[in-house]
């Protein structure tokens, strides 16, 4: 097997922020009845985490789960874990209806992070990342400019955004924009 | 002569002197100045002239309700036309250009001709004359239109804006816009609930006009006031101030854009020059000031006739005085305020004309206690035309403008009164109110925008409410913040008074002709519109031909249509409308207020979106190799394809040939990533195909692959594609590039509207797979050398690929060459054929070991054109060339993927209609022309006699053709009028170049009708 190579090979830009692209990420797409308690040990067994709340992510040992919609959630695991991950929780969940699909080289995984990260975000994505209002574990899919995107701020004030693989050079230069080093909005820095 | 005085102007630095041009000319002003500012202090009275008569104007306003003082600023990249003086702060090496003058602005070959077209010129004139006599639109009226059409200089279209743009989303509880003394004080009111407050002021100083009108709040000096409040709020965590930032519209569900300008006052500093704020507030408070009206009287557009408010602003923000002797024309007490400042700042005010008869009160007293002259019951009968004020003659304003008196002035002050800026208020629908007192229209609080719930979202503050004395603003703002907040969720607060200063002011008289019965002469010298030079008499005339609604004047007159939005003619113009139509001014009503407030920039709008991020472009894993081996990209949808790949010296053309021969008689390879692949899942999975496609997907056995077809319900061929069954539960489907997202969304839909409690389940993993077609007669022993099985079957412990193991229309999950792939035995070129589907992050590593490994088979990547070309010569319909919204399966001859066995899909029932069972419905054809040649497509088919219009009947179009390196000659499908019925015949297509294709129908599948060769 070869090696597997992430979409931008881990470019990074420092600006206002330092935006990084972070290699591949283990990413699985679950969907199913949240309200059932083998999808719910399920979830728990795969990454360690409880179902999250609504637009929030729950962290586990294993990895993390975040709120796609009513009855979809995205797990992160360990990249190299995730085909063993895919394949278990179809055995657990085997009697229920659900899916669950491997999506992790579909995808670009990229950080935000520095004073001015918030602003940065806020200049592309319509979210409200004012600090009370977007705060560590909670978790958006919206659109970053004129792409999809999902993100979430973890509990060192890091921001993570997941888009799909082939928009990866367009996410990357568009956070580089947004974080142009003269381009300070000064209302969350 | 306008001139900058000794003293004053509170907002210049005279310490830092600033050099400019204007027309080239080299002037200075100091920091702190505007444009406009700047240009009166070197006298420059004319700035521009108007756009249909080209008659010399000067600066009438300050601010952003400026009409004249448009100019071309910047050059090259950085040129922009139609910028305003009065908002354009002044910078070092600030180069303006005046507009709509030729030779130049002092002599104008426009004024003259103007005189000579004047006829064309009157109300409606874009309507009547336009139509007859008709041989004079092209000689004439084009000619003469063109020339005079659009305000200033388009920017040389070879040049890329210099600057950069962005936006940005921000969320507040309470948004002030305008940050004058009621704006702030809204603000602090609003802050002191707790609320999240954002105020945003349009200016680079807060404060507004009050430092110049006046007075006192809780007992401090305005300027005093406002710098205390400034830095209070600035203080607080929960309020956010952006000055230079305009509040431009506010749209529905309480969307409000904010135009902030980071650098045009200081270009080429670097970051962003403009940042378009989009903003979701609670609630809108429009602390947005009001707006002082010109007098309606003769020669009120010459250069030197100002509004009183504005030259008063001159005089104290920035140390200008438009003239040395000055006459002051008004209709009520405010402009006496402009007297005052005048004294004040030692220039001789040669007459007050108040315009009623009964004069005005404190203010007047105080004028009179200077020595200066005031006379009331008077008016302005003229005022003499020419580049600058001269002479004006006074009469009586309840007359016809005779037993003038001629007075020597060199400026007029203007006042016909206040009327409060009512257009954000009224973008998303606030209703307004005719208050008699102040004759203004002013929003009527109990008609506010509403919001998703019904309840109000806008509030105003301040004069935009209608109060204009100090006391009335300050407690009418106040209450506006403490209103908005609680609206927004916040505890309600009584609000405390606040006390200011107070000046007792005699009512203002409506005066909207001056004088009052101005002869006919007179008023075709007074202007309402200044941009669009709309007059008195075009107004009137508007009504005499019957136009009675204000919208339709507005249209017919041009009233109001210009960039400035008729900040000042609005009222004025409607006044003489309801006058003319002896109608009452609130049954005329206003015309819509659109957002933006104030024009904002292309670039702005755009925002971040140019150059390499102005559209996202979709790459595939392989995006990089493919373009370094020469690919000429073809767009399809947002990805981007290989067209063909480009060997050096070689034409596209030959590029593809080449591609194409290769293919069929070696080894080609296509990156199929994009292709769509959407799994769909659940025990009600096959039963949903089964409505999706019009074939039989759910008696797919595991293991298996099946062409499908997939209908609107209205019938027409929406995408196709391969499916196979993966397990019990589960499909693949793939779908066209193009429809992947689009067919995910419909599957989506109709999961969630109609079948609801169906258990599927649909994830899009187009991204997940790198895709490769492998394809021709080489393409078995390049998959076999790779796993190491040069003799076939198992060795190497690869997928088995030979026919036996891995048949026709079957796929297979294993290793090939290593890599954990899924091979799908599918040809949509009519070779022998796998795609080969392995995770993206292994695409490229899986290209290179195919290309690697290919090398003895003799392989070629090959680009869409190929593709095109390879599905054309066996006959393949493609979604998008053989369809196009209007195509049912049965068009194409595709009946055998119509299920007979199942009870209903999505189409069926459409399809049955009559119009879709016409034997007349044009059908899918092969066409071969008879000299070998390449029938231009899209090419229509003619047939005997001529249709209503008296032009031939047409048969039947190309829908696809091309050259076919295969067979060396052109070959093409199209859709023919009982097409398969024909074969055999020849039919005549018609070129845009003049010569007349002739065409045999035949079979469709042109190369290897019996699939011998995809088969081995």
């Amino acid at each position: 097997m070869s090696e597997a190579v992430s979409a931008l090979n881990g470019a990074s830009f420092a600006g206002l922020a330092r935006v990084e692209e972070t290699g591949l990420g283990g990413m699985i797409t679950l969907r199913g009845d949240f309200a059932s308690a083998a999808f719910r040990a399920a979830v728990k067994t795969a990454t360690g985490g409880d179902l999250p709340d609504t637009r929030r992510i729950a962290f586990g040992d294993r990895g993390a789960v975040a709120w796609m919609s009513p009855d979809e959630l995205l797990l992160l695991v360990d990249y190299a874990e995730a085909a063993a991950v895919t394949a278990s929780l179809a055995r657990d969940l085997a009697g229920e209806h659900h899916m669950a699909v491997n999506v992790s080289d579909a995808r670009a995984c990229f950080t935000v992070n520095g004073a001015s990260a918030r602003e940065v975000i806020a200049k592309v994505a319509p979210v409200d990342l004012a600090p009370g209002q977007f705060a560590p574990g909670d978790f958006r899919r919206t659109r970053f400019a004129q792409v999809a995107g999902a993100f979430w701020l973890d509990e060192a004030d890091v921001f993570h955004i997941v888009c799909f693989r082939s928009v990866a050079a367009y996410m990357f230069n568009l956070l580089s924009t947004a974080a142009h080093p003269q381009a300070r909005v000064g209302v969350y820095s | 002569m306008s001139t900058r005085l000794a003293k004053q102007g509170r907002l210049i630095d005279r310490s830092k002197q600033i050099e400019f041009t204007f027309n080239g000319k080299k002037l200075k002003g100091f920091a702190g100045d505007t444009l406009a500012s700047a240009l009166l202090a070197n006298d420059q009275m004319l700035v521009g002239r108007s756009f249909k008569y080209h008659r010399p104007r000067g600066l009438v306003a300050s601010g952003a309700e400026e009409p004249n003082a448009l100019v071309g600023l910047g050059v090259g990249d950085r040129f922009e036309p139609n910028q305003r003086a009065t908002t354009t702060e002044l910078f070092a090496g600030l180069a303006a250009q005046s507009q709509n003058h030729w030779p130049s602005l002092e002599y104008d070959i426009g004024e003259v001709n103007s005189k000579l077209f004047s006829r064309f010129l009157t109300a409606g004139f874009y309507y009547k004359m336009f139509i007859h006599p008709r041989p004079f639109w092209k000689h004439i009226y084009e000619p003469f239109i063109r020339q005079s059409a659009g305000l200033g200089k388009a920017p040389d279209t070879e040049l890329k804006d210099a600057d950069t743009y962005e936006h940005f989303y921000f969320f507040c509880d309470v948004l002030v816009i305008g940050g004058g003394v009621a704006g702030l004080q809204a603000a602090k009111s609003a802050a002191e609930t707790g609320a999240k407050v954002l105020v945003l002021e349009e200016k680079s100083c807060w404060g507004g006009r009050t430092p110049v009108d006046g007075g006192t709040i809780e007992g401090l000096d305005a300027e005093e006031w406002i710098a205390r409040t400034v830095a209070e709020l600035e203080a607080l965590d929960n309020v956010t101030l952006r000055s230079r930032t305009m509040g431009a519209g506010v749209y529905d569900h309480s969307y409000i854009l904010g135009y902030e300008r980071l650098t045009d006052h200081a270009p080429g500093q670097g970051g962003p020059r403009h940042r378009l704020w989009r903003i979701r507030a609670q609630q809108t408070v429009t602390a947005t000031g009001a707006i002082e009206r010109p007098l309606s009287f003769a020669g009120n557009d010459v250069p030197g006739v100002m509004l009183a408010g504005a030259m008063r602003d001159y005089l104290v923000n920035w140390g200008v005085t438009p003239g040395q002797k000055v006459l002051v024309a008004t209709n009520n007490d405010d402009a006496y305020r402009t007297a005052i400042a005048l004294h004040e700042a030692g220039v001789e005010v040669v007459r007050v004309v108040d315009a009623r008869e009964s004069g005005g009160g404190e203010l007047s007293d105080r004028v009179r206690d200077l020595g200066i002259r005031i006379e009331c019951g008077r008016a302005i009968a003229k005022v003499k035309d020419g580049k600058r004020v001269t002479k004006v003659a006074i009469c009586a304003q309840n007359g016809e403008g005779g037993a003038r008196e001629e007075i020597e002035a060199d400026a007029v002050a203007m006042s016909g009164g206040w009327s409060p800026v009512v257009h954000l208020w009224s973008h998303c629908g606030g209703k307004l109110t005719w208050d008699e007192t102040q004759a203004h229209f002013r929003p009527d609080p109990d008609r506010a925008p509403t919001g998703h719930d019904g309840a109000p979202f806008v509030v105003t503050a301040g004069s935009a409410s209608g109060p204009l004395g100090l006391a009335a603003v300050m407690a009418d703002a106040a209450a506006a913040g403490a209103k908005a907040a609680e609206a927004a969720g916040r505890p309600a607060r009584t609000v405390t008074p606040i006390a200011t200063s107070e000046v007792t002011e005699a009512p203002m008289e409506p005066v909207w002709l001056m004088p009052a019965k101005a002869d006919i002469e007179l008023r075709m010298k007074t202007w309402l519109d200044y941009q669009n030079d709309v007059k008195v008499s075009d107004v009137q005339l508007a009504a005499r031909e019957g136009y009675e609604s204000v919208e339709h004047t507005k249209r017919y007159t041009t009233l109001g249509m210009a960039t400035d939005q008729g900040k000042l003619s609005n009222i004025n113009g409607l006044a003489i409308l309801a006058d003319a139509l002896d109608a009452e001014i609130p049954q005329v009503g206003t015309t819509t207020f659109r957002p933006p407030y104030h024009p904002i920039s292309m670039g702005a709008i755009g925002g971040e979106a140019r150059g390499e991020i102005f559209q996202p472009l979709r790459k595939t894993p392989m995006y990089d190799w493919h373009d370094s081996h020469g690919a000429h990209w073809e767009p399809v949808g947002h990805w981007r394809r290989p067209y063909a790949y480009l060997r050096s010296g070689e034409s596209l053309h030959e590029a593809v040939n080449r591609e194409v021969k290769n293919t069929r008689e070696a080894l080609g390879l296509l990156d199929a990533s994009t292709l769509g692949k959407l799994i769909v899942k659940g025990p009600d999975a096959g039963r949903f195909l089964d409505m999706l496609y019009t074939n039989m997907m759910s008696t797919l056995k595991i293991g298996k692959c099946r062409y499908g077809l997939m209908c609107s319900e209205n019938g027409f061929l929406s995408d196709d594609g391969v499916v196979a069954r993966i397990d019990e539960d589960t499909w693949l489907c793939h779908t066209t590039t193009g429809g992947a997202d689009r067919i995910h969304a419909h599957m989506e839909e109709w999961l969630q509207t109609e079948w609801w409690d169906w258990k599927v389940y649909v994830a899009n993993v187009t991204e997940q797979l790198a895709q490769v077609a492998v394809v021709g007669p080489n393409a078995r022993r390049v998959l076999e050398k790779l796993n190491g099985q040069a003799g076939g079957g198992q060795a190497g412990g690869g997928m088995d690929l030979s026919p036996e193991a891995l048949g026709f229309m079957e796929w297979q999950d294993g290793e090939i060459g290593g890599f954990k792939a899924r091979a799908y035995r599918i040809s949509f070129s009519g070779e022998l054929s796998y795609e080969i589907a392995v995770s993206a992050s292994e695409g490229q590593a899986f290209w290179s070991a195919l290309i690697e490994a290919g090398r003895e088979f003799g392989v070629m990547p090959y680009g869409t054109e190929c593709l095109h070309i390879l599905r054309a010569e066996k006959g393949f319909i493609m979604i998008g060339d053989e369809t196009d919204g209007t195509v049912i399966p049965q068009d194409l001859g595709l009946h055998w993927a119509l299920s007979k066995k199942k009870d209903d899909y999505l189409g069926k029932r459409a399809q049955s209609r009559s119009h879709m069972t016409d034997p007349d419905r044009w059908q899918l054809v092969g066409l071969e022309t008879l000299d070998g040649s390449v029938l231009p497509d899209g090419a229509y088919a003619v047939g005997n006699g001529v249709n209503a219009n008296g032009q031939k009947n047409t048969i039947g179009r190309v829908t696809s053709t091309y050259y076919s390196a295969t067979l060396d000659r052109g070959i093409a499908m199209g859709l023919v009028k009982h097409g398969p019925k024909r074969m055999g015949e020849v039919i005549d297509f018609p070129g845009l170049d003049g010569k007349t294709y002739q065409a045999r129908i035949v079979d469709p599948v042109f190369y290897d009708k019996d699939g011998e060769k995809q088969n081995v």
